[in-house]
C-alpha cells in the first residue's frame, strides 16, 4: 500500500454522533485507501457498527466530515445515493428479499439503479452468484436456504451493483459454527481480488489472514490502529490487550 | 432408514364424533326455524313469497326489466366497488401521512382519524349530507360514497400502517443499500412484503364498507336497502323483503370474501 501517494477512498474526520443523549461516536479520523481491508472490532456497544453504517449513511453523522470517493456525505440526496451505488454492505441478519428469488434479489438493485436490462443483470447475477459458490440456488427464495447460503447471496446481491468498497457488519455472528467457514471463505476470494473492504468482526483468523489494518474500538472511539502483526502480538493499550485475551482465550 | 411408524390411533368418544356435532347444528337451526314459522302463524302472519320475484325482473314484450330489488343491489354494487377504491386510497395517503417526518401531516390525519373515528357514521352522514353537500354541491350518491370512504378510511389506514410498520427495518436498510430509492423501496420490497399481511383484515373492512353502505338509505339514495323499505312500504311484505334483503348482502359479501381469498392466495403462493 502506497500511503503517502494515494489519496484515501474513505476519510473520516471527526466524526461524532449521538443516538439521544448518548454519544456512540466520539471525534473519529479513519482513513481508508483503495484496496486496503480494515477489521474493525471492540467490546459491543463501542460503535463498530455506527461507524460503518456512517459510511453509506443508513446511520446520519452529526458533526465532521465524511468523504467518500471523493463525494462528502452532507444533505444532498444525490451525494447519498452516489455514495451509495459506490458501497456495498453486508448485514449481520442478511436481510435478504423473502419474496423474490435468489436471482431476483441479485438483479433488483441493477436492473432498477444502474439501468440494465433484465438478461444484462441476470447474466451479471450469475457471474456473482457462481464466485460465492451457489449458482444452482438461483431459482429458490432465500427462505429454503441455509444461512451460510443466504449470507453467501446476500454479498452477491451487493457485489452486483458492482461496488469499489463493501462494508461488512459482522457477516458471521449470526451464523451456526459450521457454516461460518463458507463466508469466510467468499470473504477471503474477495479480500484476494483487491476489493476495499471494512469488516466489522471476531472472527480474529479471518482478521489475521486479510487485514492491512486492525481497528479497535472502545466507548465510541478508535484507541488504536496498526497492521495485524503488531496489533495481535503487541497491542499498545491496556484495554485492547484485556479484549483480545477475552477474545482469543475459548 | 427405519420402518415408517404410524401415530398411534386413538379412539373417538360419540360426543366427539362428527355427526354428533352436525346434528347439534341441525337440531339448533330446525329448532329456530320452526319457531320463526310457528310464531309467524300465531301473529297470523301472511307468507306471499310468490309475489315477490316481479321485484327482481320481469319480461315484458320479451325484454327484461330490472325490478327495484336488482336496481338496488347495482346502486348498492356501485357504491362498493367506488367505496373500496376511495377507502383505500384515503386509508393510504393518511397511512404515508402518519409515517412521514411531517408535523402538518401527522396533524391532519391524526385530526382526521380522531374526528371520524368518535363521531356516529349516521351523524356523519347527516352533516355530509346536510352542510357539506350544499356548499360544495355534491351529488347525493358521491354525499353517501364519500361519507362511508372517509369512514371505513379510518380502520384501513391503520391496517395500512401495521402492514409497513411490520415488515422489517433491515429490508429498509437492505433496500436502500444497494441504492435503491424509497419509492422503489416502497413498490418492489415493502409493500409486496406487507400487502399479503393487509388483506385478510382489509376484507374485514371491505365488508362493513359493503354493509355500512345501507346507511345512504337515510338521504334517500336508491340502494338495496331503500329500495326494500319502499317495496315494504307498498306490500307490507315486510318479512319476506327483509330476509331477501339480508340474503342479497350476504351473497355480496360472501363473493368478496372469496374474491380477496383468491387474490390472497395468488399473492401469497409465489414464496
Amino acid at each position: 500500500m502506497n500511503e503517502h501517494t494515494a489519496k484515501p477512498i474513505i476519510e473520516m474526520s471527526g466524526v461524532s454522533k449521538w443516538f439521544g443523549d448518548f454519544q456512540v461516536l466520539k471525534d473519529v479520523d479513519l482513513q481508508v485507501f483503495s484496496g486496503e481491508r480494515v477489521v474493525v472490532c471492540g467490546p459491543s456497544g463501542s460503535g463498530k457498527s455506527t461507524l460503518i453504517r456512517c459510511i453509506n449513511r443508513l446511520e446520519e453523522h452529526q458533526e465532521g466530515r465524511i468523504v467518500v470517493d471523493g463525494i462528502e456525505l452532507d444533505q444532498d440526496t444525490q451525494h447519498i445515493n452516489k455514495v451509495r451505488s459506490e458501497v456495498g454492505m453486508v448485514f449481520q441478519q442478511f436481510n435478504l428479499f423473502p419474496h423474490l428469488t435468489v436471482l431476483e434479489n441479485c438483479t433488483l438493485g441493477p436492473m432498477k439503479v444502474r439501468g440494465l436490462s433484465k438478461k444484462d443483470a441476470e447474466t451479471l447475477a450469475m457471474e456473482y452468484l457462481q464466485r460465492v459458490r451457489i449458482p444452482e440456488q438461483a431459482a429458490k427464495y432465500p427462505g429454503s436456504l441455509s444461512g451460510g447460503q443466504q449470507q453467501r447471496v446476500a454479498i452477491a446481491r451487493s457485489l452486483c451493483m458492482q461496488p469499489r468498497i463493501m462494508l461488512f457488519d459482522e457477516p458471521t455472528s449470526a451464523l451456526d459454527p459450521e457454516m461460518i467457514k463458507e463466508v469466510l471463505d467468499v470473504m477471503i476470494d474477495l479480500a484476494e481480488s483487491g476489493m476495499t473492504m471494512i469488516c466489522v468482526t471476531h472472527e480474529m483468523g479471518f482478521a489475521r489472514t486479510v487485514a492491512h489494518q486492525m481497528v479497535f474500538m472502545d466507548e465510541g472511539r478508535i484507541i488504536e490502529r496498526s497492521p495485524p502483526a503488531q496489533f495481535f502480538s503487541e497491542p499498545e493499550h491496556e484495554r485492547t490487550q484485556l479484549f483480545l485475551s477475552q477474545i482469543l482465550s475459548h | 432408514m427405519s420402518e415408517l411408524r404410524k401415530p398411534p390411533s386413538r379412539s373417538i368418544k360419540w360426543w366427539n364424533s362428527r355427526w354428533f356435532d352436525v346434528s347439534q347444528l341441525v337440531l339448533f337451526f330446525g329448532a329456530l326455524i320452526w319457531l320463526t314459522l310457528n310464531g309467524a302463524a300465531q301473529m297470523g302472519y301472511n307468507w306471499q313469497w310468490y309475489r315477490l320475484p316481479k321485484y327482481f325482473w320481469r319480461v315484458i314484450d320479451g325484454e327484461l326489466i330490472w325490478g327495484p330489488l336488482m336496481d338496488g343491489l347495482f346502486v348498492t354494487l356501485e357504491i362498493g366497488l367506488y367505496g373500496i377504491i376511495i377507502t383505500l386510497l384515503i386509508g393510504l395517503t393518511t397511512a404515508m401521512l402518519r409515517m412521514s417526518q411531517s408535523w402538518i401531516g401527522n396533524l391532519v390525519a391524526q385530526v382526521y382519524l380522531e374526528v371520524i373515528r368518535n363521531t356516529p357514521l349516521l351523524v356523519q352522514m347527516y352533516v355530509f349530507y346536510f352542510v357539506f353537500a350544499p356548499i360544495l354541491e355534491i351529488p347525493r350518491f358521491w354525499v353517501g360514497v364519500l361519507c362511508i370512504s372517509f369512514f371505513e378510511g379510518t380502520f384501513a389506514s391503520e391496517i395500512i400502517r401495521a402492514g409497513i410498520l411490520s415488515v422489517q427495518r433491515g429490508q429498509w436498510e437492505a433496500s436502500t443499500s444497494i441504492g435503491l430509492s424509497r419509492w422503489n423501496t416502497y413498490r418492489y420490497i415493502v409493500l409486496p412484503q406487507a400487502v399479503p399481511l393487509m388483506l385478510p383484515p382489509l376484507t374485514g373492512v371491505l365488508i362493513n364498507l359493503i354493509k355500512h353502505s345501507a346507511i345512504v338509505s337515510v338521504i334517500a339514495v336508491f340502494d338495496l336497502t331503500t329500495q326494500g323499505l319502499d317495496i315494504i312500504a307498498d306490500t307490507f311484505m315486510s318479512f319476506e323483503v327483509w330476509l331477501t334483503v339480508a340474503a342479497m348482502y350476504l351473497g355480496i359479501t360472501i363473493v368478496l370474501s372469496l374474491l380477496v381469498s383468491i387474490l390472497e392466495w395468488r399473492v401469497r403462493g409465489r414464496h
